[in-house]
């Protein structure tokens, strides 16, 4: 074709990339910025305000024991470091799902899981499995949502395809059989309290974080988003099209199911440690596409970081605003998350859907 | 080297034994109305389709049964369904092209982009390179996939309807592009002319049949117009270049299609 194809006078329809090294270097290490000074204000904050320099000796080592170091160590650091890694590891699962589905409404609650992970959840609350143990609760969890896991993978695979909108399809089918299994299973059972302790549950909160339940979470999310960077690649493909990503070379069929049960561990292990956390799922990937685009590669640890800042704040939120009483954290998530979303809805130009 | 061959392809109802042959190098334009079976053809020989019988050879290998890494390291096309929603730079778009020679893991070095660079230039939308798809105009889209497929680097282009969307200019420019580049192209034409001055064959498709083969002037009577679309038009040459050209009667057309569908 001739070189000499004019450049049509673009006004209006300029916007130039989002992309480009610079700025992804420039919203990273914003991000870093503002998870190291939400974490340090998450430490430093709360029912006992504790100096900052206090802080930083605990961190350090440097502090005698005292009830500060205790509190910022033993209390709010784990608290802190799991928020960190349930609201990373939501993003990316949300960002993955959203490609995954090709559609800006999935997130990691779409495709049953945390129905499951309630199913499960109440179940051991109704059984009184292990009531002795803290682990019984987030074990039931993960069970739930295993289950319900392989239903939704055996409904949503024909033969040997498995496409995007049946994927949906049997994701929302499975949540509605499942709610309506864990509600009667608390009606039959009966008792008050176990309405209570369900829906605290399933409300989503970090109370429960130490460190011994922060080991896992922290090595899914590692493992979990290191496996999806290297699959940035088919990721973007998938986001072309289905057609489009099989004339490129890419088994559609095969790799959205092995990446559909992988974003279903890594979502069943974070609603295990924290419940069911609304919206950051939803909204980091969001937000991350605004900065840097859509490529993959950019967009998970964008995303990552994203959700990990906007689950600690909201987590000191949590903790503080009513405080010493402690807000659930999904619902402040979604307080905050819904009029968020529908802003950045409004700011993007039509037609810049994925 | 072979070329394409087709072999008795069939598609359920859609195609009954087609056989085809594209020589190395050679444009091979497949006609006929809507409906007749040419997207299914040309997506079995793309493979987002199966056929349910017969082989598609490509230098001796049946394409149906390769895998689809090892069919987009030889096959390329412009699908009909890539988003044009996402925000991935033209660049980033064609570059994506280059996914069947790498490992799934590996991201765009430098010389992917040159490449991308490279293919964009020749389908003219160099200056594009740094806006986002979103932006681009549905013909702009289009000319950014087909720079994609270029830099697939395949043995075989299959396009169906390559020169939707494009203004004349860029319709001349695209057929003439491919043309250019030694592949072996099997494009689904509507535009009887355009399809006349730049095949070297053409094959007429009719409910799922081939009907008839061969260069524009044999392929290219008013008899099979009148045959296979209905319509009574005159076959003139070209007044410079000779290839057959056709004219259209005003008004309605006035035939009766003379054979079945």
């Amino acid at each position: 074709m001739t070189a000499t194809t004019t450049v049509r006078p673009a006004a209006g329809r300029a916007r130039r990339a989002p992309a480009g090294r610079a700025r992804y270097a420039a919203v990273v290490a914003g991000l870093l910025a503002a998870l190291a000074a939400v974490v340090r204000a998450s430490l430093a904050l709360g029912s006992v305000r504790i100096p900052p320099g206090q802080v930083l000796d605990a961190l350090t080592g440097r502090a005698a024991p005292s009830p500060y170091r205790t509190i910022v160590l033993d209390v709010r650091l784990p608290r802190v470091l799991l928020g960190a890694v349930v609201g990373a590891g939501l993003a990316v699962v949300g960002t993955v799902l959203q490609a995954l589905v090709r559609n800006r409404l999935a997130d990691p609650f779409l495709l049953g899981i945390s129905s499951g992970a309630s199913t499960g959840a109440v179940l051991v609350i109704v059984l009184g499995i292990g009531a002795s143990t803290a682990l019984a609760l987030p074990a039931g969890a993960f069970a739930g949502s295993l289950l319900a896991l392989v239903l939704v993978y055996g409904l949503a695979r024909r033969g040997s395809t498995m496409t995007g909108p049946r994927l949906v399809l049997a994701g929302v089918a499975v949540s509605y059989v499942l709610s309506a299994l864990t509600t009667l299973l608390l009606v039959t059972a009966g008792r008050p309290e176990h309405f209570q302790e369900a829906l605290y549950w399933s409300l989503g909160g970090l109370g429960s974080a130490r460190w011994d339940t922060l080991a896992l979470p922290a090595a899914v999310l590692t493992l979990g988003t290191g496996v999806l960077l290297a699959l940035a690649r088919p990721l973007d493909l998938l986001l072309t099209g289905e057609e489009s990503a099989t004339v490129l070379g890419l088994d559609t069929d095969r790799f959205r199911a092995a990446v559909f049960v992988l974003a279903s561990l890594v979502t069943a292990v974070m609603v295990a440690a924290s419940g069911a956390v609304g919206f950051i799922g939803l909204m980091a990937p969001h937000a991350a596409r605004l900065a840097v685009g859509s490529p993959h590669r950019r967009l998970l640890p964008v995303a990552a970081l994203g959700g990990a800042v906007a689950l600690v704040a909201a987590d000191l939120g949590a903790r503080t605003l009513a405080a010493p009483q402690d807000i659930p954290v999904g619902v402040l998530t979604a307080l905050t998350g819904g009029p968020l979303f529908l802003w950045l809805m409004r700011r993007r130009p039509e037609g810049a859907a994925l | 080297m072979t070329g394409l061959r087709l072999e008795a392809l069939s598609h359920r109802d859609r195609l009954h034994a087609v056989d085809l042959t594209a020589r190395p190098g050679e444009t091979v334009g497949l006609i006929g109305p809507n409906g007749s079976g040419k997207t299914t053809l040309l997506r079995c020989v793309y493979g987002t389709l199966a056929p349910t019988s017969g082989r598609a050879l490509l230098d001796g290998t049946d394409l149906t049964r390769l895998g689809p890494g090892e069919r987009a390291r030889r096959v390329a096309t412009v699908p009909q369904d890539s988003a044009a929603d996402i925000d991935l730079t033209v660049r980033e778009l064609v570059a994506l092209g280059r996914s069947p020679h790498k490992r799934f893991w590996e991201g765009d070095t430098a010389d992917d982009l040159a490449r991308a660079d490279a293919a964009l230039a020749r389908v003219g939308l160099t200056a594009l390179a740094d806006r986002t798809c979103p932006t681009l105009s549905g013909g702009e889209h289009r000319r950014a996939l087909l720079a994609r497929a270029l830099v697939q680097e395949p043995e075989l282009l299959v396009l169906d309807e390559p020169t939707n969307h494009l203004d004349i200019r860029h319709r001349l420019d695209v057929l003439a592009l491919v043309r250019t580049l030694g592949t072996t192209n099997l494009l689904a034409l509507h535009d009887l002319n355009l399809a006349a001055a730049h095949c070297d064959r053409l094959y007429v498709l009719e409910a799922g049949r081939i009907v008839t083969g061969g260069t524009p002037a044999e392929v290219l009577t008013p008899e099979l117009l009148a045959a296979v679309y209905g319509v009574e038009a005159e076959v003139v040459p070209h007044p410079r270049t000779g290839t057959p050209t056709v004219l259209y009667p005003p008004g309605p057309s006035v035939g009766r299609k003379t054979s079945s569908i």
